[in-house]
């Protein structure tokens, strides 16, 4: 197995082994998303109406639960620096954590989203498009996620302050996205937000890995 | 291979503090040095920056390999077999998938058979967080060799070892110097290999 699939699945089975991953987000999805209704009432129009917005906040906030140790758990334990001097770049380092922490997180919350959004009496065809956008969008939380992770890796409470750095920086994915559904829902095609939301993931997944390595040489360095 | 690291008026820098400077020395295939000084001296610092995670505020670290020399401390990392403070051990990994996990990222094979020679195959399938701290730092030992690299770099390589633990990283260092390869220790304790010592 090549060094990258190595770091990929360990990453993984450290994700499933630790009790917190993906049971752990998708919990917190499934109770924001049943808590929504539950606060809002009954009215079924305003549901549909709130439900592509309120979803996908859900998942940005469930995926945020397990980024903050994305690089600190290696980071405090030495793993980082055997990582590090390994024949894996940090660049490759970084992408291998970030679809680590996409397939254990960005995923599953994509698969459960259907079944949520049933809650929120979402018709067929917005549900469709919600299913589409968390898909392409997911991957860009888990990368922009990735930079607030190694910037904060050293930090003893670095989770408090992630979500100040990347929340903001994850508008656009949450914009898009939702914007999708709510475009479909009012029978248009939704396609130009998908579209916008698709080049947002493909730029954030591709450069992340830089903007996340060089962080993590400089925090190694210190 | 390496045939040897010098180092050419190193300094080392922490914030505006200077731990070190104008530091020369040269270590050749088959050598061991030991790096000695008081606590917070920076010799954890000096194996950082040979490692390349930290860079010389002056002065140059060069390697000369079979294929050239190499100044860039990224490259050297490549070279360098880490046992630092940390074990870098997962909780919930047992001792088995621990030495597989390293050596497929190292791109090496590893055995069963490399944790007879640190005693511990025993617990090969015990998950890491069940493991004393002498048994830890014998699984990095392991973790340390299955790497096969060349340079060693070692952080109090005696720390938490029991007198047996001890005299085994003392076999596996001779071993290593045998083999031709380099250790670079900081120590408070005699490394026994016959070996120049630096202070700081």
């Amino acid at each position: 197995m090549s060094p990258f699939l190595t770091l990929l699945t360990r990453d993984i089975k450290l994700a499933a082994r630790s009790g917190g991953g993906a049971a752990l987000a998708l919990s917190f999805f499934a109770l924001v998303a049943t808590l929504m209704p539950l606060g809002v009432g009954a009215d079924l129009k305003l549901l549909a109406r709130i439900a592509g917005g309120v979803l996908w906040v859900g998942a940005v906030l469930a995926a945020l639960l397990s980024l903050d140790r994305l690089f600190q758990g290696d980071f405090e334990d030495g793993s980082l620096e055997l990582i590090a001097l390994s024949p894996l770049s940090l660049e490759m380092t970084s992408f291998a954590k970030i679809a680590a922490h996409w397939l254990s997180t960005g995923l599953p919350l994509t698969l459960l989203s259907p079944l949520l959004a049933l809650m929120f009496n979402l018709a067929p065809a917005p549900m469709a498009i919600l299913f589409v956008s968390l898909l392409l969008g997911t991957p860009a939380v888990s990368a922009v996620g990735a930079i607030g992770a190694s910037l904060t890796l050293s930090l003893k409470r670095g989770g408090l302050i992630l979500p100040l750095i990347i929340l903001p920086l994850l508008a656009p994915v949450v914009i898009f996205g939702a914007g999708a559904v709510a475009a479909v829902s009012d029978g248009m095609a939704g396609t130009g937000a998908l579209e916008l939301l698709g080049a947002f993931a493909v730029a954030a997944v591709l450069l992340s890995p830089f903007a996340a390595a060089a962080s993590v040489r400089l925090n190694l360095g210190n | 291979m390496i045939s040897s690291l010098t180092a050419e008026n190193l300094a080392c820098a922490r914030g505006e503090r200077k731990l070190f400077e104008q530091l020369s020395f040269r270590v050749t295939a088959g050598q061991a040095l030991a790096v000695e000084g008081a606590n917070g001296a920076g010799k954890t610092s000096l194996l950082r920056m040979i490692a390349g995670f930290l860079s010389p505020a002056d002065g140059r670290l060069v390697v000369k390999t079979a294929t050239g020399e190499i100044t860039d401390g990224e490259e050297r990392g490549k070279l360098v077999g880490w046992l630092g403070h940390h074990d870098g051990l997962k909780p919930q990994l047992t001792v088995i998938e621990q030495l597989h996990f390293y050596a497929a990222l190292y791109g090496t094979a590893s055995e069963r058979a490399m944790l007879d020679r640190v005693g511990l195959t025993r617990q090969a399938d015990l998950p890491c967080r069940y493991l004393s701290a002498g048994q830890r730092r014998r699984l990095a030992l392991a973790r340390l060799l299955v790497s096969g690299r060349s340079l060693w770099l070692l952080d109090e390589p005696f720390a938490a070892l029991d007198a047996a633990g001890q005299s085994l990283v003392g076999q596996l260092m001779a071993r290593h110097c045998g083999s031709g390869g380099i250790i670079i220790a900081a120590t408070h304790d005699p490394l026994g290999l016959g070996n120049e010592s630096l202070k700081l």
